[in-house]
């Protein structure tokens, strides 16, 4: 069984009424680590808010199977408690609330609907620093409240940390790379790296090829229009940073036309 | 309705009544006091919601409830039933007063530095009239104020502290003034002056606070003074009952580089009015006022806060912050003063409230006065639910939107708490919100 499957998914803002997802299809397996590239306004980010659980997106059509059950019914927190991660674009600062307690809550959450007994202090404690020490993280970061203070390249930092202690099936890196110098892409994609495994699964969302220098996908597919209009393996991400978006676009219209 | 001119005049009659028994015992300054005091609460009325600073807080409910002066022989208490208001493993000097009047059997003082004076007013008056006439009402004015002309007019006793110059007192000097009225609604007028001489420290936590359950009216004022280069660490924490009526004023003179910072805690009461005017009197004082409250039902919280700059180069901060669920109204005015003469002030103010329910009322207004140019001077009030990005976020890992929304709350009102520098009353007023707050027992063990 396929760990995630999309068919003919439409959506839209809720905000507006426009359509920005115009029929996506998209099948991953436990273990593949899909690119998802395209310009801005391509739909990127809707479509990893609508796998996410955004309220601010509606699905006009179409479906989503997760593990072969409809994702689309799930709360935000029942997806993140059946394996979803997503690491956030822009990741939220939640003053007073300590890194440490957070997760605290999300682990025991998602214990406590495995039917698995919850972590008490002395446990969790061990098993985020043995988080920490995979990405190399200091531990002062444990006890600043969320996000809050963190540099661009914390924040990103801290969601990969929060992927590694949440240990989820499927990961969703929504422009992980957006406003990082090469040292904290490193650091971050490192810390990505060191979580493929044969039964995760992992979608990169991104507009440029450079993070995929790092995470090496295995499938690239290229988003124009709220549509994948081209997919292919890594050499198609290289193809992209070469020529640009513009001819791949171009092809998709006339595609379209010569459809129509 | 009962007409406030008929309850002023209870009131009246009360001091009359007073006056004749206790005719003679007092120093003359004070009786003359007391007069002047009574005289202009007989003028000014209690106040009406016609009155600017009144407009939103109406007290018609209190002027509903015939009061009683408490009586001169208090209930005897015993101290076990008094460790709900106490701080535990604080170790302090703590002076317990019973419906306004010192119970020395509930009190202890420990070793104190020499030269400080911790004792009640009543014995102060009687001991060194002098030197508490020397502050006495000084500060806080009554022209304007009928609730402390009221207190003043009827002030008896209360806690005196006097710092010498350049002591400092390590351990927090504790008031509990804790009312009763277990068989009628009761009256009673806390009077605290605090003195800090120049160069002294020390850390004054007041304490009001009564049993839910009982009607009992608290019309409390409080006057600190900070000599130069004094330091003054203040708590106010309210737990009265949550049928009580609390009214208080409290003012705060700070001389040249002096540094007063208070936290004021409101947990209980069912009408409370905080009001506090801080005077920075001389260059480079320093100026915190830092509150947090919580209410429920039908209760309603009045902060009125006041940072009067007279002289250049001071300092103040203020951050208030309220929690309201059910049908609770909460009102802040917050004054900045800016005289001609303070230059370089640099005034920072904040208020934000949480309304948990769509039938929480919250009246908010800062009031910025200033009269001098070169100035910095900033603002910010925010009124509203939790974050939704925030709780997304949280989903986002796992947490049901509940316990998301209560450890956000949670997360509002700690950021006061956990300015408390002394640790014994922090913790106490951290497991306080974990009593009152949604869902708080699941966020303390969380935080476990």
């Amino acid at each position: 069984m396929s760990m995630l499957e999309i068919k003919n998914l439409h959506a839209r803002a809720v905000a507006g009424d426009k359509e920005i997802l115009k029929g996506i299809d998209l099948t991953v397996n436990p273990g593949e680590v899909h690119a998802i590239m395209g310009p801005n306004g391509s739909g990127k980010s809707t479509l990893a808010g609508v796998l996410a659980g955004r309220e601010a997106y509606e699905v006009t059509e179409g479906e989503v199977l997760y593990e072969g059950h409809n994702l689309l019914e799930l709360d935000p927190e029942e997806r993140a408690r059946e394996g979803i991660f997503m690491a956030f674009q822009y990741p939220v600062e939640i003053p007073g609330v300590n890194n440490i307690y957070f997760l605290k809550a999300a682990v025991n959450a998602i214990r406590k609907h495995h039917g698995e007994e919850e972590l008490d202090a002395i446990d969790f404690m061990a098993l985020v620093k043995e988080k920490l020490k995979i990405l190399h993280m200091d531990q002062s970061l444990l006890n600043r409240p969320v996000n809050e203070g963190f540099s661009g390249g914390e924040k990103k930092r801290n969601e990969i940390f929060q992927m590694a202690v949440l240990d989820p099936k499927l990961a969703i890196l929504d422009e992980t790379d957006s406003g990082l110098d090469i040292d904290a892409l490193r650091n971050v994609a490192d810390g990505v790296n060191a979580l493929r495994n044969k039964d995760r699964a992992i979608i990169v969302v991104t507009h440029y090829q450079r993070l995929l220098n790092y995470i090496v996908p295995d499938y690239v597919h290229v988003l124009s229009g709220g549509r994948i209009v081209r997919s292919g393996g890594k050499e198609l991400a290289l193809e992209l940073e070469k020529r640009g978006y513009g001819w791949i676009e171009a092809e998709a219209k006339k595609a379209a036309l010569v459809g129509a | 309705m009962i007409g406030t001119i008929e309850t002023k005049d209870t009131y009246l009659a009360d001091f009359a009544r007073r006056e004749r028994e206790a005719a003679g015992r007092a120093p003359a300054w004070l009786t003359a006091l007391r007069q002047e005091a009574i005289a202009r609460f007989g003028e000014l009325g209690f106040p009406t919601r016609h009155h600017e600073e009144w407009r939103f807080t109406n007290i018609a409910p209190l002027l509903e409830v015939p009061f009683h002066p408490a009586p001169a022989e208090p209930e005897r208490l015993m101290l076990e039933r008094l460790r709900a208001f106490t701080f535990p493993g604080l170790d302090c000097c703590q002076l317990v007063f019973v419906n306004g009047r010192y119970a020395p059997e509930l009190s202890t003082f420990g070793y104190l530095p020499e030269g400080v004076q911790v004792l009640s007013l009543a014995e102060a008056l009687e001991a060194e009239p002098e030197a508490v006439g020397a502050h006495l009402a000084r500060y806080a004015e009554f022209e304007q104020q009928a609730f402390t002309a009221l207190n003043t007019a009827f002030l008896e006793d209360g806690a005196f502290v006097s710092l010498p110059r350049g002591v400092i007192v390590e351990r927090p000097i504790h008031l509990l003034y804790v009312s009763t009225a277990p068989e009628k609604p009761t009256v009673s007028y806390p009077r605290t002056l605090f003195i800090a001489g120049e160069n002294s420290q020390a850390t004054l936590i007041e304490s009001y606070a009564g049993w839910d359950g009982e009607v009992y009216f608290t019309n409390a004022v409080t006057e600190i003074v900070l000599g130069e280069n004094a330091v003054v660490d203040h708590y106010k924490v309210l737990r009265e009952s949550l049928q009580a009526f609390h009214i208080a004023d409290m003012r705060v003179h700070l001389e040249r580089t002096s540094n007063f910072a208070s936290h004021s805690i409101t947990l209980g009461g069912a009408l409370v009015r905080n009001e506090v005017y801080a005077r920075l009197n001389g260059e480079g004082g320093e100026c915190t006022l830092n509150g947090l409250y919580l209410a429920n039902g039908r209760r309603l919280v009045d902060n009125h806060t006041a940072i009067d700059h007279a002289m250049p180069n001071c300092t103040s901060h203020e951050v208030y912050k309220g929690i309201l669920d059910d049908r609770a109204h909460g009102v802040f005015n917050g004054k900045i003063f800016v005289r001609p003469d303070a230059q370089k002030t640099d005034a920072k103010q904040t208020n934000k409230t949480l309304l948990l329910s769509e039938d929480a009322q919250i009246n908010t207004k800062p009031q910025l006065e200033i009269f001098a140019d070169d100035v910095r001077c900033t603002h910010g009030a925010t009124v509203g639910q939790l974050d939704e990005d925030a709780l997304f976020y949280m989903r986002s890992r796992g947490i049901g939107e509940e316990q998301a929304r209560n450890i956000l709350t949670f997360a509002f009102a700690s950021e006061i708490i956990s300015r408390i520098k002394v640790e014994p009353v922090r913790a106490q007023l951290e497991q306080a919100l974990f009593e009152q707050l949604p869902g708080g027992h699941e966020t303390e063990e969380l935080l476990k």
